[in-house]
């Protein structure tokens, strides 16, 4: 397989720089940053560090034994970045991000966040490092998460709310490159998915690669073989470019990325961008996205905050064309009955996001032999979840 | 470039090349309020001694622009205002009798989902100068240059006070005007400008014999004269979409409309340098 991106930022069709003249500049320091410092030992020591001592990887790769014997099939392992400092796999990217802002000499960070996961994550190491921290994050999402809205505040981090747009996620994001442009100087952004434009895509599956390669070594001691199939949730796709890009060259490891169908793709409240998503350009670079036939961007829908996103990482959209990874949605009730399902076999409250990622193993385990492996991507806890799936199953009661 | 003196934005600066006077500039983002108003505002400007016009295509997700503007495409957008409207606006403006160059303003998407062959087939058609797309640097742009070039239309480059080494290669080859960013930020009114900005025009004039214009922040008399010393165009954009919006109660009352084109009317002309 060729090595992308190439230099242009290009992941084949998808990717590239669509941004402003005013951020070109900042782009192309942050790449240059980004190439020499990671070339650095004293750069993956340090991060390396704080994965290790703060956020207390390496995070278990957990056989889910009542899981894999009450669905019947294939055996079902869990990479628990549930565990992560943080509860969720953004911390892995946040750390890298401000230790490389911290490198470049910048003061103050921002981010943007849906879940709030990576705004926590983002608020966290700022803190840790001393850094100025501003987290963007749509209104509609600030209700939905208001636990995490307090967490950031409680960290130091200002919480701005953004009231443009459809106030989710993506407006997030267009208010982060905002402020960045007009702060380009003295500001890093740290972006939290595998999106966005060049270099953010590379860095961030870089910094999340670690998910894969920890697996990798995990699966081997336990099953001597890498596994068969790999399951992760993609909204904008980090914690799955992360899982599955150390296995790209491994043909024998299938692979499914799972994008949240909301209430049905024949309906309008859905967020599956691969499904029934179009090719173009969005937040700064060219990949799949909901779009309708202008050209204009369509809002998205998910229970599941992280996942509400209308675009996704350009080397995905890479990967779905040329078949190496095969995308599939689920709608919010499977997530639900699956985050439950997980719930009562194995005593871990999944994040939604994650649950999705649960739902698809739930109906392909069955069908798999038990010699089979599958590795689930378990990308955060669902504690911030908790409220939202109260507020869906009430009158339904719980199953 | 056997186009270039047909192109009525070509002929626009040459003209005032002659007068010795640097071109107004405003923008307005198409369909705000409605399409029907936005052509009765293109004769106004006209009226008020505007040079050229830009016309800003609406979009769901306008990465360049503050606050005003995005209202402004958000208004457009409710009452169904793409891309092709905004180009057909301009031949409709054209057959109303406005003989201002047309510059289209247009995020990328919309062009992209258009089709480049339907784009440009069609732009043709319609009395379009120059094209602006913010968030297509140059070198993502090879294929837009190329085709522009081949249709004798515009595309309009932007640098900005931190393209330094860049600003060469943005303006190698480039036809119409560079249009200069006057500081970091997003499109929207500015109190005052970092000195350095002249600094930084004077770089942009070094690079190109091209016309160069200025834009983003630019709100008042005293700032378009300050600028038209040292500038051939001034580009107002927020300043007008947010008198505009000060009026729409006007504009969409059929007795008052009068009186609120009036006003936009007085507005732009004060800024005439």
């Amino acid at each position: 397989m060729i090595q992308v991106p190439d230099r242009h930022g290009r992941f084949g069709a998808f990717g590239g720089r669509f941004v402003p003249e005013t951020l070109m500049n900042a782009l192309i320091e942050l790449e240059e940053a980004y190439n020499k410092f990671s070339a650095e030992p004293e750069f993956q020591e340090q991060i390396n560090y704080l994965l290790k001592q703060y956020s207390g990887r390496e995070t278990p790769l957990y056989y889910a034994e009542r899981l894999s014997a009450q669905l019947g099939g294939a055996k079902i392992y869990l990479k628990r970045e549930d565990l992560n400092h943080t509860g969720a796999h953004k911390i892995n990217n946040a750390i890298g991000q401000a230790i490389l802002a911290k490198m470049m000499g910048k003061k103050k960070v921002i981010a943007e966040t849906g879940a709030g996961q990576h705004g926590v994550a983002t608020a966290t190491v700022a803190a840790l490092l001393g850094m100025e921290c501003k987290v963007f994050m749509g209104e509609e999402d600030t209700r939905r998460q208001q636990l995490n809205v307090f967490r950031m505040k409680l960290l130091g981090a200002e919480v701005i709310s953004v009231t443009s747009g459809s106030r989710t996620l993506k407006d997030a994001g267009n208010e982060a490159l905002r402020y960045w442009v007009s702060n380009v100087d003295d500001t890093f952004y740290v972006l939290g998915s595998a999106v966005g434009p060049h270099p953010y895509p590379m860095m961030v599956r870089n910094f999340q690669r670690i998910i894969g390669d920890e697996t990798r070594k995990q699966i081997l001691e336990a099953e001597g073989r890498l596994p068969d199939l790999l399951v992760a949730a993609v909204g904008g796709g980090s914690n799955a470019i992360g899982m599955f890009y150390p296995f790209l060259e491994d043909e024998s490891v299938g692979m499914i990325g799972v994008e949240a169908a909301g209430k049905g793709v024949d309906t309008p409240y859905h967020a599956a961008t691969m499904s029934k998503g179009s090719q173009g350009v969005f937040q700064g670079s060219m990949s799949y996205l909901l779009q309708d036939e202008h050209g204009q961007v369509i809002e998205a829908h998910s229970i599941s905050a992280g996942l509400d996103y209308p675009g996704v990482g350009p080397e995905h959209s890479y990967l779905k064309d040329i078949e190496r990874v095969k995308y599939v949605p689920i709608t919010d009730r499977e997530a639900l009955d699956a985050l439950k399902l997980l719930c009562v076999t194995e005593g871990i409250i999944p994040a939604l996001e994650s649950a999705h990622a649960v739902a698809q193993v739930e109906k392909i385990a069955p069908t798999l032999s038990k010699d089979d492996i599958i590795v689930i991507c378990l990308s955060g806890r669902g504690d911030k979840d908790v409220e939202s799936i109260m507020a869906y199953t009430e009158g339904e009661g719980l199953k | 470039m056997t186009t270039e003196t047909t192109n009525r934005m070509d002929l626009a600066f040459r003209r005032l090349k002659e007068q010795g006077r640097a071109a107004l500039i405003p923008f307005l983002t198409v369909g705000d309020p409605d399409l029907e108003t936005s052509l009765a505002i293109i004769a106004e400007l006209e009226a008020a001694g505007a040079d050229m016009v830009e016309l800003g295509v609406p979009y769901s997700d306008p990465l360049a622009d503050g606050p005003v503007i995005q209202r402004a495409s958000a208004r457009a957008l409710r009452g169904n205002i793409h891309l092709r409207t905004c180009m057909e606006a301009a031949l409709k403006a054209r057959k109303a009798g406005s003989q201002l160059p047309f510059i289209l303003f247009t995020y990328y998407n919309p062009v992209l989902q258009m089709g480049l062959d339907t784009f440009f087939a069609e732009l043709g058609n319609y009395e379009i100068s120059g094209l602006i797309i913010p968030d297509l640097p140059v070198e993502e742009s090879e294929e837009m240059r190329r085709r522009s070039r081949d249709a004798g239309i515009n595309l309009i480059p932007l640098v900005a006070p931190t393209s330094s080494e860049r600003i060469a290669k943005i303006v190698s080859g480039a036809s119409g005007f560079v249009y200069c960013v006057s500081s970091l930020g997003v499109t929207g009114e500015r109190t005052s400008f970092h000195e350095s900005v002249d600094q930084f025009i004077e770089s942009v004039r070094q690079a190109t014999d091209l016309p160069v214009a200025v834009g983003f922040g630019i709100s008042t008399p005293e700032q378009v004269a300050r600028f038209a010393k040292i500038c051939d165009g001034v580009v107002v954009g927020s300043a007008i979409v947010r008198k505009i919006e000060e009026v729409i109660f006007l504009l969409q009352d059929p007795g008052k409309r009068g009186e609120g084109l009036l006003q936009i009317r007085d507005f732009v002309a004060q800024l005439r340098p």
